[in-house]
């Protein structure tokens, strides 16, 4: 093995990624006066939250009675009562605060005429405990993830963050079960970086990339949940993907909910606005799992459009250009390039889309990682922390909420911020970092960058994106299910001969997508499995085979090991029925429908 | 799948990953079919079109506004022709 030369690091607090959540928590650890750096393989505005149009949600009340617990029962209830109910309490009851602080920290929220945060209902979202439509989404025009991003950057670059930008992140450094910190790789210089620090924040996303369709960026490959199963820890929850009811057909992109917030609708191959026979009263604005599984049963039965019925038509021709315009910019211009139709007098074609992992990081409501260890299902993993997509709190449960995401990002970095406050204080000295510590990393590197087999890393990727689009995807029975965890072992198998034609460090985009392409397989591969193991509908988890939510045996979050192609070792955690204070009752379990 | 690159096409391949999938998908198609081949001038072009913020790209290449820069508004239409031919999904 070459040998490699480190350019050391120490700080209070490293964050990996910044995206909405990693750039939250990196200003509020500045704010609280911890040195902090920020690490990220894109230029923060580029990170994937800049796609999020929809919004954030909040029970502010602005247009009409609004209350948290209705948010927090909206929440249960959409995750099918497998999200944990303690974080679930703390996400919606400090949604109005974090919003509003949001808009101090310069977010430019689009306001009613009366001057007040402008808010918009959005798919899930209701009053008085499922009764009412609840108009709860706060929004920065269409650009609200843009706006998010940009405010938290230059206010956490005010505060003194130190960012490292264009660094890829190989692996974590562990020490007899704790994180001391995380080895990367500067993509312009060719150097590597270690990174020693008292806490280590994974705010990497999530792994849409996996699948052949999805809505996220190309850079949306949750390196951090790769870096987590390396380091022997597992993933939660991993069976539970939120397809997008609304991908535009072949090209994936998205056209958002607040699509069908305003008033559009779909229908099938005879033209039959359908939502109304499998949610009566919510619609087309019943959750996403909801209205995805009933489009697939339209195509599946025979009703889809086009040549080939196998997609549905999304309508907005009926809301005239002047409202499509004004509330829905930019979706015209969408739906011509990537579909070819003109939105004022046609239909878009959609199809269901891979948009969001429920699963992640286990992790605990203040952001610290946690395992089942000797009988202690919340056993916190020290020095290692997880917010947003890349981790699983579990506010979503098995489906999340449209406009519950930005929350959960805002939310949950302002949590691991204010935890890391109270952990640790400003400047405690480091223990030196175990001699072995690189190890892991390195040896990655190298085999990587020195492999000569004989398959592409795109055609690898390719192989694996068809199987988890084929079998892995709406509609689950064990036998695809378990046809697509086969070819998917074969897949991961045929990476050992993987082929890397550039052996440079420097812009080493090859070495990177290689990199890249092994978190897939090992976040692939927990997801098919997890999927196979859970013998129950649940949520975005519909298994043909069993149809029903099978509460006696599977209201526990699955956790799940990686340790090879095919290798996988399963564990559970109960999830938390309790709340978090007396504010409010447990939600109990029952039929979800809308 | 791209010919190879020297270290500066390899650099400019990466500042094509963007935050919005649109992006990624007009970026790439334009990329594969001529990053390899593009004249020095083509190159730098791209590279100050790349400093500009998604939602400003997104105004360019998928609301239909014109950049005020002639050479941005030729870059943009460049780009969106090599499309023409369709978006693919998956890569």
């Amino acid at each position: 093995m070459s040998t490699y030369e480190f350019i050391d690091h120490t700080y209070d607090v490293i964050v990996v990624g910044a995206g909405g959540s990693g750039l939250r928590a990196t200003l509020g650890l500045a704010e609280a006066g911890l040195s902090t750096a920020c690490i990220s393989k894109l230029f923060p505005t580029r990170s994937h939250t800049v796609a999020a149009q929809g919004g954030i949600s909040a029970a502010l009340g602005n247009m009409g009675e609004d209350d948290w617990r209705w948010h927090m029962y909206d929440t249960v209830k959409g995750s099918d009562w497998l999200g944990d109910q303690d974080a679930i309490e703390l996400m919606c009851k400090e949604a109005p605060a974090a919003v509003i602080e949001l808009e101090h920290y310069g977010v430019p929220f689009s306001r009613t005429e009366q001057g007040r945060i402008y808010q918009r209902p959005f798919g899930g979202m209701t009053t008085h405990f499922g009764k009412g439509t609840a108009q709860r989404t706060c929004a920065a025009a269409d650009r609200t993830g843009h706006a998010l991003l940009h405010t938290l950057y230059q206010q956490s670059i005010r505060r003194s963050a130190t960012f490292f930008v264009e660094f890829f992140a190989i692996d974590l450094i562990m020490e007899n079960g704790q994180c001391r910190g995380v080895i990367a790789l500067d993509m312009t210089e060719g150097k590597l970086h270690r990174f020693r620090a008292h806490m280590t924040i994974l705010a990497t996303g999530g792994y849409g990339r996996a699948y052949f369709s999805c809505t996220s960026a190309h850079s949306c490959t949750g390196d951090g949940n790769a870096m987590a199963l390396r380091a022997g820890l597992p993933l939660q929850d991993m069976e539970f993907v939120q397809f997008h009811p609304t991908g535009i057909y072949r090209a994936g992109c998205l056209i958002t909910e607040g699509v069908r917030g305003e008033g559009g609708y779909l229908t099938n191959a005879k033209g039959e606005r359908f939502m109304e026979r499998y949610a009566p009263n919510a619609k087309d604005l019943a959750s996403r799992d909801v209205v995805s599984r009933a489009m697939t049963i339209e195509i599946r039965e025979g009703r889809g459009v086009g040549p080939e019925r196998d997609h549905i038509h999304l309508h907005l021709e009926h809301l005239g250009p002047e409202v499509i315009h004004e509330r829905l910019p930019g979706i015209a211009e969408t739906a011509r390039i990537f579909a070819g139709v003109d939105v004022t007098r046609q239909p878009i074609p959609v199809q269901p889309t891979v948009h969001y992992n429920m699963g992640g990081i286990p992790c605990n409501y203040h952001g610290e990682v946690v395992r089942f260890r000797d009988g202690d299902p919340d056993s916190v993993v020290p020095g290692l922390m997880a917010v947003g997509e890349a981790a699983c709190v579990s506010v979503h449960g098995a489906n999340r909420l449209g406009s519950n995401s930005l929350l959960d990002l805002v939310v949950f970095g302002r949590q691991a911020a204010r935890r890391c406050a109270e952990l640790i204080k400003p400047g405690t000295r480091h223990a030196p970092l175990p001699k072995d510590g690189a190890e892991l990393a390195v040896s990655r590197l190298d085999r990587l960058r020195n492999a000569n087999g004989s398959r592409a890393t795109a055609e690898i990727r390719l192989e694996m994106q068809k199987t988890m689009q084929l079998d892995a995807a709406v509609f689950r029975t064990g036998e695809s299910l378990a046809e697509g965890a086969r070819k998917l072992e074969q897949t991961y198998q045929s990476f050992a001969d993987v082929r890397v034609s550039d052996r440079s460090l420097v812009w080493n985009t090859d070495l990177i997508e290689t990199m890249e392409l092994e978190n897939l397989l090992m976040q692939a591969t927990a997801t098919i499995r997890s999927a196979v193991n859970r013998t129950e509908s649940r949520g975005a988890h519909a298994r043909e085979d069993y149809p029903n939510r099978d509460d006696q045996n599977w209201m526990k979050h699955t956790l799940v090991s990686v340790e090879g192609p095919g290798e996988v070792r399963f564990e559970y955690r109960p999830v938390h029925l309790n709340t978090l204070t007396d504010d409010v009752e447990t939600v109990p379990p029952k039929a979800r429908t809308y | 799948m791209h010919a190879p690159l020297d270290v500066e096409g390899r650099r400019l391949r990466w500042r094509c990953r963007r935050g919005m999938k649109e992006l990624d998908v007009l970026f790439e198609v334009y990329l594969d079919a001529t990053l390899a081949s593009a004249a020095q001038e083509e190159r730098a072009l791209l590279e100050r079109l790349l400093e500009l913020p998604d939602p400003e790209l997104a105004r360019y290449l998928l609301a239909g506004e014109v950049p005020a820069d002639p050479a941005f508004a030729g870059l943009v239409g460049r780009v969106l022709a090599a499309a023409g031919a369709g978006p693919r999904a998956g890569a």
